[in-house]
Formats: structure tokens, C-alpha cells, sequence
């Protein structure tokens, strides 16, 4: 078995230009700078010199401290904000956000079919389809009501098919479990795994949990804190379903908290869910 | 039904004290009866004048609530023009502010010359009396939509009237309630002002007119009776619209224990 440990080297130029035509998401050296929102003097950099690239197909995580830029970086992705210096090119993107974003105005049905209703379908035929997934993700019943009479874990699958539902190749989410507890994102994990694999697409997924990031990730890209750039980037060819037990998910793990700066010793401390602490 | 008689109680025993203290003061001699008449002397006028109150009452009631229905469109219109329209905003924000501060004395003249001695003068006074405060509710309230969520509809290739109607207007919605309300409330002392500012033909047309009439004639018990039924009417019209509300937006007034 290939042990997905594994350092991607930059390229050579030409190597790298091949493989951007073909990709989903290229970022190059990008550079984003914003005025201080506080309006003070200094303009925060939020980006300084980011390259990524996802082929299609890919799931393409990025971890990083709180603050490096993550939420930016997508937003480029989706083409809401536009680059200081750099080229961001990327297939057409749907954008889960942080927050759910449901209406409060509109059933559960209603916001999953959104994007459709957006591009045109009529009512009766967007609800149709929507109602299909709702089924599949074990939201059935749940189709009226609003989205304040659903749980934490319900509202995300809900924003989740809404995202699914757009059509488009390219799904940027934007830490989706980070506001849920432990049991509920140990679930929403195992789900999305099997959403994407019984739907694949491209997927960019920001976390600050690193464990989630191997679970699910093709490919783990490390930020530094701001101005965030990236310093690693870890291959994960490990077989799914994965375990968070399994030896080669831990150590990719431990990998990716050293390249944080973050050894085994503080991985409680950094917020990460320690579960050795016996041994 | 026995909850919503205690929830009503606080509203009674008020109600109960301040007309006891207003009969004590008029029964001890403190000021004459012709000025302020006691309250069972205004309960017999209502009693004794039901007839002519009810008809007042009817044609007043007509003004307040088309000319309300005026005001909210007009002003939820304005609002949502204003809001996607910067020059209209520096145009006529302004402008709507200063309308606030015509005295209707002055134009009522001209609107019977436009429209005549019938209802459309005094819909439109109350109409400009009340559109205001649905203006300013509505055009924050779309202003105030949550940023991230326009972000996402964009992702998602809403275009902008999209974006403002499934986003921006049903958000704003409650809000522009809120200043429905308040319109509510200074839309019966509207129907007053309109129905004493602009001529009308005939001896008797609406409450406002019936209370002036009586003040002159010092039918002072008539007058307060007439003032009673406004008074009842601004707090019908008041509940009406909050019950309307939980209707229109049932996700902004949830049941009380529900999730937040």
C-alpha cells in the first residue's frame, strides 16, 4: 500500500503550466492586501505569494492558523474579490459558506432548491430535485421546515445540497463543520465523504481541524499565519472510508500540525481534539 | 383564552385607575365639567350619540385605512427605489425628509382644488402624514441585509433583482411593518388633521370634523365620546396589523420556547 506521505517539490515552470491548463483551481502568487478595517494606518496583508492548484476531481484542503487568510483565499477562488498581484483562474465555483446562510424566510426545501430557482427552474421542478437529495441525506421530513426549527448538523447539509445543487464544478466550503460539536462533525464528515463520492467534484475545503483535513482531503496545503502563505503541501493517497485511528492518518496529522509549528506536545493546546492524552 | 385575559390585565387596571382618578377630579369641583366632562358623562354621550358616532366613525375609518394602504405602498415603493438607486437617494431622500415639516394648512387649499370636497384630499394628507416612517424603516432594513449573504447569492449568479427578492425584500419586510405600525399610530391623528384642514361639504363628515363641530358648540361630552372612539379604533387598528404581521412573517415572530 502507497503511503500517502508525500512532499510536493515546486515544479519546473513548464511542468507547472501543463498542469494548470488542465486544473480546476490555479492559484498563482497571489497577493491580497486590505486597508485596516479599523481604519488604522497599517493595510493588513492578508496573502503574500499563495500558488495552489487543484486538478479535477480533486478534494484540495488548506489548514491554517485563525486569521491567515483562508476565508480570502476562497473568495478569490469564487471570484468575489480580485487579486492585488497574481492570476487566479478557476472552473466556475459555489461557495459554502461559514455561516449557513439559509433564508429564515424560506423552508428547508426552498433553500436547498435556491440555486436552481436562481438559474431558472420553476418552482415545482426545482423543489423536485431537491427533494431527491433530501431523501438521500436523511432530511426527509425536514422538507417545510424553516430553517430555525433544524439542528446545527441538518442546516449544513441543508446549505451543503443548496451548494451541490448549483451545478457548478467547483465547490469552495468554507470551514462547514467548524461551528458544530465533535459528534455531530464526526458525522458530517463520514457524510460529506460519501456525498462526493457518490457525486464527485471539485472540492476546496478550508479547516482549522487538521484531522479533517487527511480524513477527507486528497491533498493537504498548509498556510502559514498572515500574511498567509503556503509552506506544505501533503499528498494523502490513502484509501477511503478512512479511520482517525489508522497509523498513516495520524502521522499525516502530526505532519501537518509540525508544518503549523504546532508539535504533538501542544496539539491539545492548539485546539486540536487530543485523544491520546493516556499514553 | 384565560392567559390572554392576564396578559390584557395590566392594560385593564390601568385603564381602571386613571379613569378614577379623572372621575375623582371632575366630581370634587377641580375644574369645570364644560372643560373636562366626567368619564360616566362621556360614557352616556357615547351611549346616547351611538348613531352619529358610528357613521362618523365609518367614514374616518375609511381614510385612516385606505390612506394607510397608501402610505405603505407608496413609501415601501420609495424605499426600495431609494435603495437601489444611489442618485435617488442624494435626489429625493431628502426632500421626503423635508415633507415631514409641511404644514397641512398650507397645501390643503390646493389639494380641494385638484381633487374636491371628497376623500382623495384627505387620503393624501394622511397618506403624507404616514408614508415617512415606512420610508426610513424600509430603506435600513434593506441597507442592513447581512453582506455574506449577498456574497453567497452571487456565487450562486443571482442577478440584482434577485438578490432583492429573495433576499433584500422579504429581510426588510419586518422592519417595513415595524414602520407600518408607527404610521398606524400617527395615521388617526392624521385622519384628524385631514378631516379639520381641507373643506368638506355637508354637517357631518368623519370623527375629526364631529369633534370640532362639538368643541364650538360646547358639546364637550360629545367631543370626548368622538375622542373615545378614536382612541379605541387606533388600538384596534394597532393589534390588527401585529396579528397581519405573524402572517406576513411568521420566521421573525416565533412562537415563544422555539429554538432561537
Amino acid at each position: 500500500m502507497a503511503v500517502g506521505l508525500k512532499t510536493e517539490e515546486r515544479a519546473s515552470d513548464d511542468a507547472l503550466s501543463l498542469a494548470r491548463a488542465r486544473a480546476a483551481v490555479s492559484v498563482s502568487d497571489v497577493t491580497r492586501t486590505y486597508a485596516e478595517p479599523s481604519g488604522g494606518s497599517d493595510p493588513v496583508r492578508a496573502l503574500a505569494g499563495v500558488s495552489l492548484h487543484a486538478e479535477r476531481g480533486e478534494l484540495l484542503a488548506i489548514v491554517g492558523p485563525s486569521g491567515c487568510g483562508k476565508t480570502t483565499l476562497l473568495e478569490l477562488i469564487c471570484g468575489l474579490q480580485a487579486p492585488d498581484a497574481g492570476s487566479v483562474r478557476c472552473a466556475p465555483a459555489a461557495l459554502m459558506p461559514q455561516r449557513d446562510l439559509l433564508l429564515p424566510w424560506l423552508s428547508a426545501l426552498d433553500n436547498a432548491a435556491l440555486a436552481l430557482r436562481l438559474g431558472g427552474t420553476r418552482r415545482a421542478q426545482a423543489r423536485a430535485r431537491a427533494a431527491t437529495l433530501f431523501a438521500e441525506l436523511g432530511l426527509d421530513g425536514f422538507q417545510q421546515a424553516r430553517p430555525h426549527e433544524l439542528s446545527g448538523g441538518m442546516r449544513q447539509r441543508v446549505a451543503f445540497v443548496r451548494t451541490l445543487l448549483s451545478g457548478k464544478p467547483l465547490l469552495c466550503l468554507d470551514e462547514p463543520f467548524g461551528a458544530l460539536d465533535a459528534i455531530t462533525r464526526a458525522e458530517m464528515q463520514g457524510w460529506l465523504a460519501r456525498a462526493l463520492a457518490r457525486e464527485p467534484r471539485t472540492v476546496v475545503l478550508v479547516t482549522h481541524d487538521v484531522e479533517e483535513a487527511v480524513l477527507l482531503a486528497d491533498r493537504v496545503a498548509v498556510l502559514s499565519a498572515r500574511p498567509g502563505r503556503v509552506t506544505e503541501e501533503l499528498t494523502v493517497e490513502l484509501p477511503r472510508p478512512r479511520s482517525r485511528t489508522e497509523a498513516a492518518v495520524v502521522a499525516l496529522r502530526e505532519r501537518a500540525l509540525s508544518a503549523l509549528g504546532l508539535g504533538d506536545a501542544r496539539g491539545s493546546a492548539s485546539g486540536e481534539r487530543s485523544r491520546k492524552r493516556d499514553t | 383564552m384565560r392567559r390572554r385575559a392576564m396578559y390584557a390585565l395590566p392594560a385593564v387596571l390601568v385603564a381602571v385607575a386613571a379613569l378614577t382618578a379623572w372621575e375623582l377630579y371632575v366630581e370634587l369641583g377641580a375644574v369645570n365639567p364644560e372643560l373636562l366632562p366626567a368619564p360616566h358623562a362621556i360614557a352616556v354621550s357615547l351611549w346616547g350619540n351611538g348613531g352619529l358616532l358610528w357613521t362618523n366613525f365609518k367614514i374616518t375609518a375609511e381614510e385612516v385605512v385606505l390612506g394607510l394602504a397608501l402610505a405603505l405602498a407608496s413609501g415601501f415603493v420609495l424605499a426600495v427605489a431609494i435603495h437601489l438607486s444611489p442618485l435617488l437617494r442624494r435626489g429625493i431622500y431628502p426632500h421626503a425628509v423635508g415633507s415631514q415639516a409641511v404644514p397641512i394648512a398650507v397645501i390643503s387649499p390646493l389639494l380641494v382644488l385638484w381633487w374636491g370636497f371628497g376623500i382623495f384630499p384627505k387620503l393624501f394628507v394622511i397618506a403624507l402624514i404616514c408614508f415617512f416612517p415606512v420610508v426610513v424603516t424600509t430603506v435600513d432594513a434593506l441597507s442592513a441585509v447581512d453582506p455574506d449573504q449577498l456574497k453567497l447569492l452571487r456565487t450562486l449568479d443571482a442577478s440584482r433583482w434577485q438578490a432583492l427578492r429573495f433576499a433584500e425584500l422579504p429581510a426588510a419586510l419586518p422592519a417595513a411593518l415595524s414602520g407600518a405600525r408607527i404610521a398606524l399610530a400617527v395615521g388617526v391623528i392624521g385622519a384628524f388633521i385631514a378631516e379639520t384642514t381641507t373643506a368638506t361639504t355637508g354637517p357631518y363628515a368623519g370623527l375629526g370634523r364631529e369633534i370640532v363641530t362639538d368643541l364650538n358648540s360646547l358639546q364637550t361630552q360629545r367631543a370626548y365620546a368622538a375622542a373615545v372612539v378614536l382612541f379605541a379604533f387606533a388600538i384596534a387598528c394597532f393589534y390588527a396589523l401585529t396579528l397581519a404581521e405573524r402572517r406576513l412573517v411568521p420566521w421573525s415572530t416565533r412562537p415563544r420556547g422555539a429554538r432561537p
